[in-house]
């Protein structure tokens, strides 16, 4: 297992990197983190259409929203990537399309995410807030979404484990990213399945257990926190 | 050619895979749930359970397993788990059927885990008076479990867990990566995911909807 790891630590790492396309672990970090990224505005703005008060803005999102969450993934990545360029004639390249999916993906859940926190939320918060003058969007914007934001936090947490775990799909479409690199080995050494194998669960653990601990860690911060504030408040 | 040809959804070559596709799904599905419910069943008791090794190997497993992709779980037990059985066992598997017992290992496994956590929060939801009551009127521990503890758990677990049955039913997609690829070839030459190190086994047959359907798309546009 050694001498298996110091033979492809650095293949297992960037891939092909510098002679080819940047892959292995890193692209599946930035891939996901850049995913999440990029799916932030579109999913904050789709929750708060989850949960307006007008039923036409309401149930175009509900339907989207129940749609993605209704199809697996692969599907949709398979869609991206053969059935798309077919249409619009436009040939994206691996990297892009596994993009482009995730951020669908990751908007419609942290939708679900934001909508959720607003839902969590006293409705006297709003009312207050509209009955002291302010207009809905500034309703949204000064009071409710800042408080709902800083519930959900350990949530997004939990997403970025969700999209690492999801970009390993990328692998169907021949995505350079850790898992399609390990078999890659794996097809090199041949012999060794089981230690390729073993070592990409563990780097994928490694990984995604230490980033829940951050959501479970944060979340219990957060709760300390809000018994603090009650208990401030209640004096 | 045109845009959608929908007599090749109603008859033919591709409508025969597609139905094919779509009951090994199923399949894949009620085998991998009727593995997955008493394990996770188990699981969950384990990590409720008074000693501190039980709760140590539950937490394991659960950690473990959920912090995987299915896809690396996928890989892990078809291509490298034959390698650690006996000589006949491995021969045995590889005359049945690997992709679907090895597909239906990893699925079962990992919805384990997420069941196990939906009856742990069922169980924790049930007033431990309950359990308590359970073992003063002289039920012994496993009586008390069965008969007191798990039917009420379960009955509150019940719609986290169909949605865990939903997702397991998403999930069985995802076998497409042990599944003989050799229909791809045709749609995408460039498809580099196929599993290269081992040629398709003769009566191997995983082909999820998935596979099938995206064939299908990218065979008439």
């Amino acid at each position: 297992m050694l001498e298996l790891i110091h033979d492809y630590w650095l293949y297992f790492l960037i891939g092909q990197y510098p002679n080819g396309p940047l892959g292995g672990l890193t692209l599946t970090v930035l891939l996901s983190a850049a995913a999440l990224a990029l799916a932030m505005p579109l999913g904050l703005l789709l929750g708060v259409a989850r949960v307006s008060p007008w039923r036409a803005v309401r149930w175009p999102t509900a339907v989207l929203v129940q749609l993605v969450r209704a199809v697996p993934l692969l599907l949709v990545v398979f869609w991206a990537y053969f059935f798309l360029p077919a249409v619009t004639g436009v040939k994206t390249g691996q990297a892009t399309t596994m993009l482009m999916t995730l951020v669908l993906f990751d908007a419609v859940y942290l939708a679900e995410i934001v909508a959720a926190g607003i839902r969590s939320l006293p409705k006297g918060q709003l009312d207050g807030a509209r009955s002291l003058g302010l207009s809905y969007g500034q309703a949204l914007r000064l009071v409710i979404l800042p408080q709902a934001l800083r519930h959900v936090s350990p949530s997004l947490v939990s997403q970025l484990v969700a999209t690492i775990k999801a970009t390993s799909l990328g692998y169907i479409i021949g995505l350079s990213e850790v898992s399609f690199i390990a078999t890659q080995v794996n097809t090199l050494v041949f012999t060794k399945a089981v230690e390729v194998y073993i070592v990409l669960a563990l780097t994928y653990f490694v990984l995604c257990f230490g980033l829940s601990r951050l959501a479970f860690l944060l979340e219990r911060r957060m709760n300390r926190r809000t018994v603090h504030a009650t208990k401030l408040n209640s004096r | 050619m045109t845009f959608f040809d929908a007599s090749l959804l109603r008859s033919g070559e591709y409508h025969d895979w597609l139905v094919q596709g779509l009951l090994l799904s199923l399949q894949l599905l009620a085998a991998s749930f009727i593995i997955a419910l008493p394990l996770g069943v188990a699981i969950a008791l384990m990590r409720t359970s008074t000693s501190r090794v039980l709760r140590g190997i539950g937490a394991t497993l659960v950690e473990g397993i959920r912090n995987v992709p299915l896809l690396a779980h996928l890989l892990f037990w078809y291509f490298a788990f034959p390698e650690l059985l006996p000589e006949p066992v491995k021969m045995a598997l590889y005359d049945s059927n690997p992709e679907f017992i090895c597909a239906t290992i990893a699925l079962s496994l990992y919805a384990s885990v997420h069941m196990a956590e939906d009856i742990r929060s069922g169980i924790r939801a049930v007033p431990a008076s309950q359990m308590e009551a359970a073992r003063s009127l002289g039920l012994g521990r496993i009586a008390s479990l069965r008969m007191v503890l798990l039917p009420q758990a379960i009955r509150i677990a019940v719609p986290p867990l169909l949605s865990q049955t939903v997702n397991l039913w998403k999930d069985t997609s995802v076998a497409t990566v042990i599944g003989d690829s050799g229909l791809f070839d045709g749609v995408a030459g460039d498809f580099a995911g196929r599993a290269a190190v081992r040629a398709p086994l003769p009566g191997a047959d995983l082909r999820p909807r998935c596979l099938n359907l995206s064939t299908i798309t990218g065979c008439t546009s």
